[in-house]
């Protein structure tokens, strides 16, 4: 370097320096800024006699969460009433997510029909849900369920022994013991088990070129699993069956109306953009595909399976994730209509021990951890359909 | 031997085949698709029996069975649509707790903000011109809303509510939210890596966190974080937060035009002897911004339905005030779904009309007009 680029207004011109100078500037003006809310905020907690830290988890949390999957109770720590909000999230979105993606499945395949009176009335639907905010049907479905619908006493019998009321839904319940458990996993087990003999008879398939009958074989490694497990620990098979008794229904399992209205409303407003999704997905596989898959000899079935999804897919899943994702986090409108999901339980606890900077950092950095995670095995599902380019 | 004669002689005697009239052409090419094949005949007839039933159903609520006149008592008893509860309560569902004699101030603001909306939707009229057509709604809006100058009585932010506030919540929100996005967008795409790591910490962190929990921040941290003695104002909270989270979204849709622009443009203008700030005003922008138009106006439409979640704070938007006429002492309980029918009906109209202009624009796009 000669010297004269050293002097003052060379300096100034010199790329590399400007480059060095503009993030110091911004990072510097970034850590005084966080510096100065600092020190305001540790003033005002000082001033206003508020605790700091996260000691507050240990202690008692006193307040009821009206349902939970993990046992909890008032004396419970909370923490514990925290991670039943969590779990509580977690249990509600994946359920919309299910019901979500079925009804947006048919939905969308529907706005593709031939038939103009199916694909006029799935258009209505998707409309209809995609352009009033998901925060008004919330409050509708809410507001149907507790007045429209009648009392426990009165309550419909829209199938056998499925009480709907004003109270939510009653349905018959498997009563749940450790052995169902082992039977569980134990068919996990099964289904691992069978993809990977199905993955294994797929690769010698595709080495040798003889296709050899193997589904007896996939269904075995399936089924063996919990066929054994069920001889094993011989679960009992005791029903809990609704009864409607003279003041109220005794016995099922019950989704409160609060679970109900978020259920339906988080899974029509997802399942509206999931619609649109599959509709384009499959839109964009060109007619030539399908004629070349019927000129091999395909079936439509197959041409479907092998051709046509697999293609439509890589187009599907970028925006079936940010679908997903926002579905997530709009279980947190659960607040609004009363049910104790992660937003609510810490909105309690920021309210009771007046640290709402602990409370909301909890929360937000369970949404950024869990939107993180999702993103991340949809990345991962994603890489595995996306076009392999040789 | 055959010869041409022979050949047009045998075509005369040929039965001649009868050209279907058009009408035929036409009925059949209606009739097919729906009745074509037995499933495609059950999938009409169950469509047509929802259609009848919604349709019933509707007209039944609306027109047959609706109480017309009477007050909360006869909507009570009456089985349909509740047409008093609108007579009494379509001001306040509209204005909310606005002062009831000073509504023409709010009703113009809107309609201001409204005529300005629909001749910046005009290609015609895209120019430079539009910002001071902003400029002078924005200006005008808040002097009329506000309050206090020209005789004009001053109302406090308290008061503003109804649909006014939600058109002004998510208008000033997208309105400063846009150039902060944009600055966002920019920063992300830079060679700098501090800069761009600063960008995609803030924007992936907003992206991945509920617009609540941004709300919530602005209503109860942000209190906390600012210096004793000084109070922010609680709309302006909810203000500061809805534009920030509309600006990382704007970012990425923004990042996207800027991704579709080719190196080529970069580099013309660097060998024009454009610096940095140049290039990207005159040369990248522009372009990267043109493609950015449809998604941006779907982000538009997603935030306008997102102002409703500021009810959770407390603020009294459209839905607040729908809902509270809702449960007003003399008709609560009894025009539950009136209240929501008319506010869905709202965003339903507004929504709707936005997006047609979206799919309008993209195909006005795609067909390279520009």
């Amino acid at each position: 370097m000669r010297a004269e680029s050293l002097s003052g207004t060379r300096l100034l011109y010199n790329l590399r320096f400007r480059a060095i100078l503009y993030q110091v500037l911004a990072v510097g003006s970034i850590v005084l800024l966080g510096l100065y809310l600092f020190s305001n905020v540790s003033q005002k907690l000082e001033e206003q006699n508020i605790a700091t830290g996260f000691a507050f988890l240990g202690r008692e949390a006193g307040f009821v969460i009206s349902q939970t999957l993990i046992d909890y109770k008032p004396t419970d720590t909370y923490g514990r009433a925290i991670l039943a909000g969590i779990v509580n999230t977690i249990w509600v979105s994946a359920w919309s997510v299910v019901l979500a993606t079925i009804i947006g499945l048919f939905v969308g395949i529907a706005r593709l029909s031939r038939n103009p009176l199916l694909s006029l009335l799935a258009f209505l639907y998707v409309e209809a849900l995609r352009n009033v905010p998901l925060l008004l049907y919330l409050f509708l479905w809410y507001a149907l369920i507790v007045t429209g619908l009648p009392g426990v006493r009165e309550a419909w019998e829209i199938l056998p022994h499925v009480f709907l009321s004003n109270s939510g839904l009653t349905v018959p319940a498997l009563t749940w013991t450790g052995a169902h458990s082992i039977v569980l996993v134990a068919l996990a087990l099964g289904g691992a088990l069978a993809l990977a003999v199905h993955r294994r008879a797929t690769a010698e398939r595709i080495r040798t070129g003889r296709d050899k009958t193997t589904w007896p074989l996939v269904a075995l490694a399936l089924l063996l699993p919990p066929v054994v497990a069920i001889l094993v620990v011989q679960p009992e098979l005791t029903i809990s069956i609704p009864e409607k008794g003279r003041f109220r229904l005794t016995g099922g399992a019950q989704l409160r109306p609060e679970f109900t209205a978020l259920l339906v409303g988080l899974a029509l407003s997802a399942s509206a953009g999931i619609a649109e999704i599959v509709r384009s997905g499959i839109l964009s596989v060109r007619k030539g595909q399908w004629e070349a898959a019927r000129a091999l000899g395909l079936k439509d079935g197959l041409t479907m399976r092998l051709v046509v999804l697999p293609q439509a897919l890589r187009v599907i899943i970028p925006p079936l994730t940010s679908s997903y994702l926002s579905l997530f986090k709009n279980s947190s409108l659960a607040i609004a209509i009363g049910y104790p999901d992660l937003v609510m339980v810490s909105n309690t606890t920021m309210n009771q021990t007046g640290q709402a900077i602990e409370g909301i950092a909890i929360f937000m950095l369970v949404y950024l951890g869990l939107s993180i995670a999702i993103s991340l095995f949809m990345n991962w599902y994603n890489s595995r359909v996306a076009l392999k380019e040789r | 031997m055959t010869t041409a004669t022979d050949i047009a002689e045998a075509q005369l005697k040929m039965p001649l085949r009868r050209d279907p009239s058009v009408g035929h052409r036409l009925l059949h090419r209606t009739l097919k698709p729906l009745v074509g094949t037995p499933v495609n005949a059950v999938v009409t007839l169950a469509c047509l029996w929802i259609i009848w039933l919604a349709a019933k159903g509707a007209y039944g609520w609306l027109v047959t069975r609706a109480v017309t006149e009477g007050g909360a008592q006869a909507c009570k008893v009456g089985q349909g649509a509740c047409w008093p509860f609108y007579e009494a309560k379509l001001r306040f569902m509209i204005f909310g707790v606005y002062p009831y004699e000073e509504h023409w101030r709010v009703l113009l603001a809107m309609a201001l903000f409204l005529g300005s909306m629909a001749i910046t939707m005009i290609p015609r009229f895209w120019s430079r011109k539009l910002l001071v057509l902003w400029g002078v709604t924005i200006v005008a809006s808040a002097v009329l809303i506000g309050g206090g100058v020209f005789g004009l009585s001053y109302v406090p932010t308290t008061q503003w509510s109804g649909l006014p506030l939600s058109f002004l919540l998510s208008a000033v929100g997208l309105a400063l939210g846009f150039p902060l996005g944009v600055l966002l967008a920019l920063a992300r795409s830079s060679k700098l890596p501090a800069i761009r790591v600063i960008a995609i910490v803030f924007i992936e962190v907003i992206r991945g966190v509920p617009l609540i929990s941004i709300l919530f921040m602005a209503s109860v941290m942000l209190p906390l974080f600012m210096p004793s003695g000084i109070t922010v104002d609680k709309l302006l909270r909810a203000q500061i937060a809805i534009i920030i989270f509309a600006a990382a979204y704007i970012a990425e849709a923004v990042r996207g035009g800027l991704q579709a622009i080719p190196r080529g443009q970069h580099e013309a203008a660097s060998a024009m002897g454009l610096h940095y700030w140049q290039s990207m005003r005159l040369i990248v922008l522009p372009q990267a911004l043109k493609i950015a138009i449809p998604p941006l106006v779907n982000i538009s439409i997603g935030f306008f339905q997102d102002t409703t979640l500021v009810t959770i704070i407390g603020l009294l938007d459209f839905l607040s005030t729908v809902r509270t006429a809702m449960t007003d002492p003399n008709w609560v309980g009894i025009a539950v779904l009136e209240g929501y029918v008319f506010a869905a009906a709202v965003f339903l109209l507004f929504s709707y009309g936005m997006g047609a202009y979206s799919r309008f624009l993209e195909r006005r796009m795609r067909l390279g007009h520009d």
